[in-house]
């Protein structure tokens, strides 16, 4: 006899999950009982939002699956901006929520929450299991679907009778097969053989990239490819890391807070080649008037993001890895040399100035020479908000990674998902960069990084305003300043020595750069806040 | 413009709130949907009406393809399918009236299926464009409770062998 505890703790094994993250309850009792016997480490997260952001920085940085656990009502509820999240950018997370036993389902007892109810519309998949005798297939078929196709979060939400719930064996299946699942991974050869003519009559093509050439795993395959044509490459916000940003084919981050050359490379160009992006708003305002002098080929694996956006005049459904393939066979092309010297002179033309103010440090140029100091592997995760685009246009990524909510824009991402990334990949440097806005909404995680002894790097830019609407109502409020000031902000330093984690504060450019050297020698934490001046834009 | 889509789904419970959801998550309007067991006992089938340009109706159908437990989507087009929907319709009936109603039922292809002092019930399964003409022909006498069924639609093997 096995009990369904015992088995979803098996299935977890089975799929080789070596780190959980989650907060407990009643109801996922157990569950965490099993754990317990097993070598499978449970993180205690200080809010369960926090285990679905640490297991989403997890999973970006092993390429895999990650996984969160809480129990039933509140516990699973708080999950939910989490999920919403890794919905958003295409992360692969399994989510385990307790319930309620499931002979009082619907009955409004004690932690009851219909949370497969509440989370549809954001998880590619949602299981309540009723036998006990599902959880195999349950389990098999969620890390299935969560990690292949276009990756995105599923829900299992188990009651706890079927956690107690015994059946004569377990038998992991070998196979998934649900009939209404079959992602398609080849391009047509069709719209491959239309692609490569079109790129061949181009003039003025660019390619756009997003998350999905990342997740995909299709890097060396992309530089490959724009290696041998030549096209230069703008990225989404997700699509950040896909290659240096020094390097000269790379313009930089398009959209409403991206690079000014990376937009106008954009409307100036005839040919778009949209890699695993789906063109959201904020990347692509007025996707009509790209389409009105471009033509558009939009390659992704999910059919319903082609068209949905931009019009597309050759779609591309499958896996960016092997359509790049495809395309590499019999791709015969270089890339005009007047059009790449017009986009090389825009790119120097547009370059971000940075503000000088007495006394405060410069973010832009901080983030840029941070880039210097940091492995050449780094994690860096940017929180939502100013920050966010500081990090997102004036970190000089080199081979490493760049983690943020980019769809979702969600405050409070990045402390955890570094958590997350750090466990993931204890070698390589990994750090936080928010506001002191994005801070105060996860801050609480500094006792999961202190009881764990999680190295991760934390650098608060403190302005003591939310920066992002701050500025959107110097713009459109005639800066009335309605509810962005944040008046008080606690001492951070004092903050973080409370949690026994090492941390220091910079008035200026020379002194961030001192701390943030000594904070990346050391093998602890460390918490750097840097004063920044208000009135300091994002771009 | 109408369209009518049929939709293969795994028979289990949660799937119609899956389905459901997807149309007001991604805002799309439906007039109608039904759903009912196929031949099959694991499968069942949604037919869907609804309302939209062609770019709508082509997102509809990539983003119900995305709900796992969908198997299959078809949009029809017109002329090859064959679609029924079946309505119970209460109208006020005094007794003078009746066999001016009877001649509407008849003439329209209705059944008769409940009569009172005051109402008479009639039961009709035809396309919406018929359903319509029948409404119009009962309004004078003061329609009381329409209760319809939504759209079924099955593809029609003629045209096809015609062809």
């Amino acid at each position: 006899m096995i009990s369904g505890a015992e088995i979803m703790v098996k299935c977890l094994q089975e799929e080789g999950v070596k780190v959980l993250f989650g907060y407990p309850g009643a109801v996922i009792c157990p569950f965490f009982d099993e754990l317990y016997h097993t070598d499978i480490k449970a993180i205690l997260v200080r809010q369960e939002q926090n285990a679905a952001h640490c297991a989403s920085g997890y999973a970006r940085a092993i390429s895999g699956v990650g996984v969160c656990v809480a129990t039933s009502g509140p516990g699973a509820l708080n999950l939910i901006t989490g999920i919403a999240t890794a919905y958003m950018d295409s992360i692969p997370l399994v989510c385990i929520t307790g319930q309620v036993r499931s002979d009082v389902l619907g009955r409004d007892v004690f932690q009851e929450a219909d949370i497969t109810g509440a989370c549809e519309s954001f998880v590619k998949h949602s299981y309540l299991v009723k036998n006990t005798a599902d959880l195999p297939r349950v389990f098999k078929e969620a890390f299935h679907i969560a990690s292949t196709g276009r990756p995105g979060p599923v829900l299992i939400d188990v009651p706890v009778d079927v956690q107690t719930g015994t059946i004569e064996e377990f038998v992991y299946p070998e196979k998934v097969n649900i009939i209404g699942y079959k992602p398609s991974v080849h391009g047509h050869p069709m719209q491959i053989k239309r692609a490569l003519e079109m790129i061949k009559t181009s003039k003025r093509p660019v390619i756009c990239a997003g998350g999905g050439v990342l997740t995909s795993g299709s890097k060396p395959k992309f530089r490959e490819f724009i290696e041998k044509t030549g096209i230069p490459v703008v990225s989404t916000m997700m699509g950040i890391g896909i290659m240096p940003s020094d390097d000269p084919q790379y313009v930089g981050m398009l959209g409403s807070h991206g690079m000014k050359a990376a937009n106008i490379t954009v409307h100036n160009a005839d040919l778009v080649i949209l890699c695993g992006a789906r063109v959201g708003d904020r990347a692509v305002a007025s996707p009509d008037q790209v389409v009105e002098h471009a033509n558009v080929i939009h390659i992704d694996i999910d059919p319903a993001e082609i068209g949905k956006n931009m019009k597309t005049s050759i779609p591309i459904v499958g896996d960016m890895k092997n359509v790049l393939s495809q395309l590499l066979k019999d791709v015969d092309y270089t890339t005009p040399d007047e059009w790449k010297a017009q986009v090389s002179e825009w790119k120097k033309e547009y370059a971000p100035v940075p503000q000088k103010f007495e006394g405060y440090v410069e973010p832009k140029s901080f983030i840029s020479s941070l880039s210097g100091m940091v492995k050449p592997k780094a994690i860096m995760c940017a929180d939502v908000g100013q920050n966010q685009i500081w990090c997102a246009n004036n970190y000089r990524i080199k081979d490493g990674r760049f983690f943020t909510s980019g769809g979702m824009g969600t405050m409070g991402y990045s402390v955890p998902a570094a958590v997350g990334a750090k466990i993931a990949r204890p070698n390589r440097d990994v750090i936080a960069v928010c506001g002191d806005g994005s801070f105060q909404m996860s801050m609480n995680e500094l006792a999961t990084i202190a009881a764990e002894g999680i190295n991760v790097k934390i650098i608060v830019m403190r302005n003591t305003v939310l920066g992002m609407v701050h500025e959107l109502q110097d713009v459109h409020y005639g800066s009335r300043y309605a509810i962005t000031e944040l008046s008080t902000v606690p001492d951070f330093v004092k903050l973080a020595q409370a949690y026994g984690i090492d941390s220091a504060m910079a008035y200026s450019n020379e002194e961030a750069e001192k701390y943030a050297a000594e904070m990346l020698k050391s093998d602890k934490p460390f918490v750097l806040v840097c004063n920044v001046h208000p009135n300091t834009t994002s771009r | 413009m109408k369209y009518t889509l049929s939709v293969l789904v795994e028979n289990h419970p949660g799937v119609l709130s899956k389905v459901s959801g997807l149309f007001s998550r991604r805002a799309f309007n439906i007039d109608s949907l039904a759903v009912g067991i196929t031949e099959d006992p694991n499968i069942s089938r949604m037919t869907i009406v609804a309302d939209g340009d062609e770019y709508v109706i082509e997102q509809l159908e990539k983003q119900l393809n995305k709900v796992i437990p969908v198997i299959k989507v078809r949009t029809y087009t017109e002329g090859e399918y064959i679609s029924r929907e079946l309505s119970l319709i209460k109208v006020s009936c005094p007794a003078k009236q009746r066999l001016d109603i009877m001649k509407i039922a008849e003439l329209m292809g209705a059944q008769i299926v409940d009569v009172s002092v005051n109402t008479m019930t009639l039961q009709f399964a035809d396309t919406l464009e018929r359903f319509e003409t029948l409404t119009d022909l009962l309004k004078p006498y003061g329609i009381r409770e329409i209760v319809r069924t939504g759209t079924v639609a099955i593809e029609k093997d003629s045209t096809l062998s015609r062809k």
